[in-house]
């Protein structure tokens, strides 16, 4: 059975091969022979690496095959119309807003004229045809990209977002930037390249929407550097169609006394994977990473985190939850490495799981790796069905059995919403959630 | 309005009620007393609907009806109200939500419109008034954080806002200190109405002090061994249900159900 398992294998990676050709000579900053060498050589990584197979050790319960035997095609530009309304709708109020469609940026959707100076937003695709300074460094190096998908992703990124917050800027209101999806068996590859310098201070919104019912592979990167005293909210919600891949990276590295928080709410897709890696690289750095995923009907939700205490007095925060239902599947793997030297570290984290169906799986792990004595870590988690008792309590009082279901279930994931400190982001999740639920809610006070 | 017939009850193939017989009328208070695993909360949990526990032989009729066929929801939107010996913690639902949710489906039952916001929350108030508890409980989640008192407290809250007509109070003045007493048995009394049975569940006798019942049961091995007068309740407390293991002793078989003095 092998040979022929990773002849599809290999015959996945010349698809993407063959469609990166294609399309080579119209991904923007063609003409820069530094970018063009990049691409090609992101696309060498890629075909060596390969589309990770279940003995690796980092997939080993995520199955990439709906990727592999998607055969997504790479568009070089979109000609897609989305309807304004539509992005009316999803849109934050009051939020700077960059809207992207099939992993184009489209300025007439967007709404950034309210930003204050020392924040500028700029499209990806035009900072690769504007070669600016210090680009190249930014998109870092071939070999250290962590993943095949890394690797695939420099290779064919058609835009994204790139933020820089000048020394001491805040933002008072969000940026959200929207993902939005509509061309059948498209690929997308975005990347967003987020720096705060010193003292500044906004929130992020990085939400991916799928629309209809079209099948796409949105395979996308987001790098977050911050400077001396930064803090950065990065929100992210996926909540791609049932017939989508998605495939995502956040890497954020923290300089001294930076803060860092970080939300993952997985809703949608077939298959999504997100990978998180703090890198707390300034001593006194913190951060804290939420997750919440709700795999039901066939859906699988992969998440992985990664924290690197590197240096003294950093503090990480984590928790994560998962509701599952149906055959959903979902993995949390949870790495926390304490370097030599990063002493007084401190570390917890939890994952709590609740299975609402027999046939529905969560695979849990936390690894925790130590390598300083002095230290304060912890974790935690906890697979488990709808308390008993609970259940018992609220039908005591009256309301019938599914209600009772219905509304634990709720307020188990809603936690997770509560910790949202945008109101008009956290009202967005609820509404969310609500849907999700067997049973509807009477308005919460 | 409530009739216990040979009920006999066990929990995983293990006998906890064999043969108890109870019949309480509405407008009365009944006092179920006796030794720690006498079978007392088993006996409230089982009205209440508790699905761990399994009726093997007898019945129960509440208003007429074959209660044990009936869904807890269901029992208490007839108006069984069971106030927990512990009640349940539960993370992420406001206390408010559950009084408005547990009182609007009550109303939905009986064919009565939903309170709005604004008549709920005055009704509501002065329920908290006459238990002595703050506004701020009202937005915690259920019983998370509460103290013993508080969630006994809260017990009778829902109670007072449920106005059921048959209450089943487990345990309700087990670890209340005296003032959280006297507050917790004011609200019972203020309970007690010609159209409602209330049955109070306890170890001591102290809780019958404030809220002085008209029949007493002790409970014992699974079956009502003795009942009579509020003086009942004063001589367990100075004789000890040994007591009443002994007389069950002198007098086995059938009959040994008696009238005491009081």
């Amino acid at each position: 059975m092998n040979a022929p398992l990773s002849a599809t294998r290999r015959d996945a990676c010349h698809h993407f091969l063959d469609e990166f050709r294609r399309i080579r000579d119209t991904l923007p900053g063609r003409q820069r022979p530094w970018l063009a060498h990049l691409r090609d050589q992101a696309m060498q990584r890629f075909m060596e690496m390969g589309f990770p197979t279940l003995r690796s050790e980092d997939w080993k319960y995520t199955s990439v095959a709906p990727i592999e035997n998607g055969l997504f095609t790479l568009a070089a530009c979109t000609s897609a119309v989305i309807d304004r309304s539509a992005i009316g709708a999803l849109a934050l109020p009051g939020a700077h807003l960059v809207v992207f469609v099939d992993g184009r940026h489209v300025p007439d959707l967007s709404r950034t004229d309210a930003l204050p100076d020392g924040a500028t937003l700029t499209s990806l695709a035009v900072l690769l045809e504007r070669n600016p300074r210090g680009l190249a460094a930014q998109l870092g190096h071939v070999d250290d990209y962590p993943s095949a998908f890394a690797a695939l992703n420099a290779a064919c990124m058609t835009d994204g977002v790139c933020v820089h917050l000048a020394r001491g800027t805040r933002l008072e209101a969000p940026i959200h930037l929207l993902f939005v999806t509509t061309s059948d068996k498209l690929a997308v590859h975005t990347r967003n390249l987020i720096v705060a310098e010193p003292d500044s201070c906004a929130t992020i919104v990085e939400h991916h929407v799928g629309t209809g019912t079209t099948s796409c592979f949105t395979n996308t990167v987001t790098d977050i550097a911050l400077a001396e005293r930064a803090r950065i909210v990065h929100h992210k919600l996926q909540q791609e169609n049932t017939r989508s891949c998605h495939v995502a990276a956040i890497n954020a590295q923290l300089a001294a006394e930076s803060r860092f928080a970080s939300t993952s709410f997985a809703l949608g897709a077939a298959l999504a994977r997100a990978d998180i890696r703090v890198a707390l690289d300034g001593a006194g750095a913190e951060c804290t990473l939420d997750g919440l995923y709700l795999p039901d009907g066939r859906r699988h939700i992969d998440h992985h985190t990664r924290i690197d205490h590197n240096q003294p007095r950093c503090t990480s925060r984590e928790l994560y939850k998962g509701v599952l239902d149906g055959a959903g599947r979902g993995v949390f793997n949870g790495r926390l490495v304490v370097h030599p030297g990063a002493q007084k570290s401190d570390a917890a984290q939890t994952n709590r799981n609740l299975l609402l169906s027999e046939l529905a799986e969560i695979d849990t792990k936390p690894q925790l790796e130590i390598w300083a004595d002095d230290v304060k870590c912890s974790h935690a988690a906890t697979v488990g069905q709808l308390d008993a008792d609970q259940v018992f309590y609220l039908r005591s009082r009256g309301l019938d059995d599914a209600t009772a279901r219905a509304l634990l279930t709720y307020a188990f994931a809603a936690e997770m919403i509560q910790r949202v400190e945008l109101p008009s982001l956290r009202q967005h999740l609820d509404g969310l959630i609500r849907t999700r639920l067997p049973q509807s809610l009477e308005a919460l006070p | 309005m409530l009739e216990i017939r040979n009920l006999h009850v066990s929990v995983d193939d293990k006998p906890i009620l064999h043969g108890l017989d109870l019949a309480v009328q509405a407008g009365e208070v009944h006092a179920v007393m006796g030794p720690n695993g006498s079978g007392k909360s088993t006996l409230a949990q089982v009205l209440a609907g508790r699905d761990s526990f399994t009726v093997t032989r007898g019945e129960v009729r509440y208003l007429g009806r074959d209660l044990l066929a009936l869904p807890p929801e269901e029992r208490a939107r007839e108006g069984i109200f069971l106030a927990f010996q512990y009640p349940v913690e539960i993370p992420g639902v406001a206390n408010i939500y559950l009084l408005k949710s547990a009182l609007n489906a009550l109303r939905k039952h009986r064919g009565e419109a939903e309170l709005d916001a604004m008549d709920f929350l005055a009704l509501v108030r002065d329920r908290l008034k006459l238990m002595g508890m703050d506004e701020a409980l009202l937005y915690r989640p259920v019983n998370q954080g509460f103290s013993g008192g508080e969630k006994k407290r809260n017990e009778i809250l829902q109670m007072a806002l449920l106005e059921p007509k048959l209450a089943i109070l487990d345990e309700t003045d087990s670890g209340l200190d005296i003032d959280a007493l006297k507050v917790v048995a004011d609200g019972i009394e203020s309970m007690r109405s010609p159209q409602r049975a209330i049955i109070l569940v306890t170890h001591y006798q102290r809780l019958l002090d404030y809220v002085v019942p008209d029949r007493v049961h002790v409970l014992s091995h699974g079956r009502i061994a003795l009942s009579g007068g509020p003086g009942l309740a004063q001589e367990l407390e100075r004789r000890g249900y040994a007591w009443v293991d002994e007389m069950q002793i002198a007098a086995p078989g059938p009959g040994t159900t008696g009238e005491t003095a009081s």
